[in-house]
Formats: C-alpha cells, structure tokens, sequence
C-alpha cells in the first residue's frame, strides 16, 4: 500500500489530512493547516507521525515550523522521499 | 501596533475558565512546609503528593546541616558563572561523588535539571548531527535539542522498533547520531524499555544519552536509574539527572566515561553563561546523594507506599495510565472531572497535579500523585482514604447528571 502511495504524495497527504477537516472544507494547496484547519501543534506533530509511517520517510522536526499550507506539507513530502530513495 | 502578550490569547482564556472552578492549578501556594510530605495549602494542613519528592530528603537533618554549615562557610551565592568567578572546591567534590555514584569517569554540575538537559544536548549535538529523540520527551529536552541545531527526529514513545526503522532510514546522514530517552516519563510515569534501545543502540553505533531525572535513586540496585535496573548500565554513554527530585535540592548533572567530557566545560552554552549552583544547593545534594549511599532502604519504603496507593487507587476503581511506579498517573474520562477531583482533594487536604492536554496527549485529563519514601503509613491511609471520598463525589456528579439527563 505504501508503495502506491508514495507514487502521490499529494492523493496521500489529502487522505491523510480527511480526519483533521472537521469543518469538511475543500482542501487545496493553499488551505492553512492552523488557520483553515485548525490544526494546533499537538496535532500537527501526531499526523506528521501518520505521514512519516505512510510514505516511510522522516520528518525532522527541523522543517515542520516551516510547513503553514497542505502545499508546504506536499512538497516537504516529496523532498523527503525523493532523499530517501 | 498589536500587543505584544496578544499571542497568548488563547492560552489565558483557558487558564481563566479554571480560575472560575476554583484555585489556580498552576500557582498553588505553600503557605508553611512542614515537613517532606505536609504543608499548609489554603489553611488547610495539607499532604504533599505532587511535589517529586522521591526521597524525601528535604528536611533531612544530614542534607539540613551539611545547607546550613555550607551557607556559613562559603556563602549565600557564588555571584557568577565558573568560568568567570570560578569553581568552589564543593563543586569539585559533588562532580567526584556524582562521577563515583553514577560508575562514571566524570560528571559535571549544571544549575538546574532543565539546564543539565540544555547544556548536555546542546553541548553534544551540533548543527551536523542528527538527534532521535522519543516523542514523550520533556520540555527541557525539546528545548536543548532546539539549541543544538541539530536534525531532530521523533520516534514513537518508547517504540525501541521505530527508532531502529528510522536509523536505518537515515542512511549516512548526520556525523553523529545522538538517541535521547528518559527512565522514566514524568507525566504518566511509565518506563523506558531501555535494554531494547540499547540493542538498537549497539546495531546502528549511535550514542545514547537516558535523563534519569525520575529514576535517580529510586531504580536500580546503586540508584543508578532505569539503564542500571534493566542491566544496560554500560551502553549509556551519557547520563543526565537532577538535584531537585530524589535529592531534595536544585541543580542537574550529566556524567559520562568517555575521555574528552570536559570540554563541555568551555562549549557548553547553558554552562558557561550561567550562575553555578549556591554552596547551600551543592552541599544538600551531596549530603543527600551520600544519605542514597548509605540507607538503600529508602528506596524499598518507596516501592512500598507506591505499590500500596497503586493497590489501593486501583480497588477503588481508578484507572492508572502506566505499570505501578513512584509516579501514579490517574486517568479522567474529561476536563471537568479532573478540575473537580483535583479541587476537591485540594479541599480535603492533599495537593497532587492537574495536568491537562497540552501537558498531556489529546483528550488525556490526569490527577497525577508522586509518591515518596517519607510518606508514613499514616498518610498512606489518609490519602487512600480521600481519593475515596472523591470517588464517590465523583460518581455523584455523573449519576446526577444522568438523572437530569434521563428526566429532559
């Protein structure tokens, strides 16, 4: 399953991100992850666990601070699996 | 211009909501100590069972003389870092006596454990290396590896196989790999699995820093902590602990074998650049790390009360989060129970801590006890017996509720 996934971080991500869209808003690479979402810093650091365990790479906490839109968390995806393979 | 506290918004307001429930959780004042284990709390005689006082060596008359003499002899501060007004010869001592309790070649003294945490991270780790650090970690270990620079990734709380999973993901990155646990956790007080980090440990050659801040004096068979009970002493290559739990005073360490340590002494930001411990902290901490050495009883008088309240706090239907420790974490099914539990213990005359989500995991509400050595059986039975009593109340609540809820 993974190995599919990691074909399309952004399918991947926005299957991740469906829980945490509590208001059922339309998800785009701009939607804000605290603002739009409201996904506090706890959160954050439990899906970025989920994520890290679906496409089998790490996120350094490092670049989480960075991350503010779903685009950010894509490309973050991306870059960390383009490294790992 | 937008005030400058108006970032705290959303935090004050849920500090305010438990302000109307009744005293503030995060600013209880102790209005007379006692003794280890009592104090008055709002007027009211109080038993403490919050306070990490493992030991309870803090009216010890060896670690109060040895406070006393030291405060005479060298002073009430050392007005500056070590590096600038320089190392009292009691430094020195405390830093053999830790070097030789821990089975270590050295140890060196930090002001306080958050700062031993700083300083030993941020002393080690640089910019190029990388830090594994379980999810569960303290502040002061988030803080340090913040300071460090260092590539920081997470694992799983006490996951020893996701660690492995991602050292071997790491591939050659980073110089140096650094794995950070602690013995055990302080919020829920359950242990690190810390011979199965070990293994992990020794397959991918990183090194391996244990805080045994929670530990100290209370696992092992020298107190050593939790890496020393499960027999892995030898793998940890750095150990961080503290003055201001088991031994009663304030101040943190980190000890270690390997030859060049020092050289933390003129690297180490949270050391150089910060006060060094008073002559009254230093002397109580060797006076009490002294007292562990001779009177390992103590820590059988721990085990036991612990295993009592655990026991007791069990068969009155509790739900404790972690296997018995010295820590007994109570599980709330919300906030508002939990509020309530712990202002009535309040009222009924014991002090334990409320910690709420973001101290604890979502939806996590917890009466958080800390036992200790000092605790008589007196208390023991005093406290069982008011953990009751709110067991009760708190059942009340619910079956009031429900009976509104059955009347609408």
């Amino acid at each position: 399953m993974a190995s599919d996934l990691r074909d399309s971080p952004l399918e991947g991500v926005l299957a991740l991100l469906e829980p945490y869209n509590k208001k059922g808003i339309a998800l785009s690479g701009s939607t804000k992850l605290n603002a739009d979402l409201e996904i506090d810093s706890v959160s954050a650091m439990d899906l970025i666990m989920e994520i890290e365990d679906r496409f089998e790479i790490d996120i350094p906490i490092n670049l989480v601070s960075e991350i503010e839109t779903v685009g950010d968390l894509v490309s973050v995806v991306s870059q960390r699996m383009e490294q790992s393979s | 211009m937008t005030d400058i506290l108006d970032k705290y918004a959303p935090i004050a307001s849920r500090h305010d909501q438990l302000l109307e429930v009744g005293p503030d959780p995060l600013g209880v004042c102790l209005e007379e100590i006692y003794s280890a284990t009592e104090a008055r709390v709002n007027g009211r005689r109080t038993i403490l069972a919050g306070t990490n006082n493992y030991m309870g060596v803090t009216f010890e008359p060896d670690c109060l003389e040895a406070a006393e003499a030291a405060v005479r002899a060298h002073g009430t501060g050392t007005t500056g870092s070590r590096i600038a007004n320089g190392t009292y010869g009691a430094h020195l001592a405390l830093e053999q006596a830790l070097a030789r309790f821990m089975g270590r070649e050295k140890a060196i003294v930090f002001s306080t454990g958050y700062q031993a945490n700083l300083g030993m991270i941020a002393g080690l780790a640089g910019p190029k290396d990388v830090i594994l650090l379980d999810a569960d970690s303290h502040s002061s270990i988030y803080d340090g590896c913040r300071l460090s620079g260092a590539t920081l990734v997470r694992f799983r709380h006490n996951d020893p196989a996701d660690l492995d999973k991602r050292l071997a993901r790491l591939g050659d990155e980073g110089e140096s790999r650094l794995i950070i646990i602690e013995g055990i956790y302080s919020m829920l007080g359950d242990r690190a699995p810390v011979a199965e980090f070990a293994e992990v440990k020794r397959k991918h050659g990183a090194y391996l820093l244990v805080d045994e801040a929670h530990s100290l004096g209370v696992m092992g068979p020298n107190g050593r902590g939790a890496a020393e009970a499960e027999g892995v002493d030898e793998d940890v290559d750095f150990y961080v602990g503290t003055f201001s739990k088991s031994l009663g005073s304030i101040g943190g360490f980190g000890a270690s074998n390997h030859p060049r340590f020092d050289v933390l002494r003129v690297c180490s930001r949270p050391y150089m650049f910060t006060a060094s411990p008073s002559p009254a902290n230093v002397a109580a901490a060797l006076a009490a790390l002294k007292l562990l050495e001779r009177d390992p009883g103590r820590r059988d008088r721990l085990w036991n009360n612990a295993q009592a309240i655990y026991d007791r706090l069990t068969r009155i239907g509790f739900e404790i989060c972690a296997p018995m420790s010295p820590i007994i974490a109570i599980r709330l099914p919300d906030e508002r129970s939990a509020v309530f539990a712990w202002n009535r213990l309040l009222e009924h005359g014991v002090y334990v801590n409320l910690a709420l989500p973001p101290g604890t995991p979502a939806g996590v509400y917890l009466l958080r006890c800390s036992v200790s050595a000092a605790h008589t059986p007196e208390q023991v039975e005093a406290f069982c017996h008011r953990f009751e009593l709110v067991a009760r109340e708190l059942a009340a609540m619910d079956s009031g509720e429900t009976a509104v809820a059955a009347g609408a």
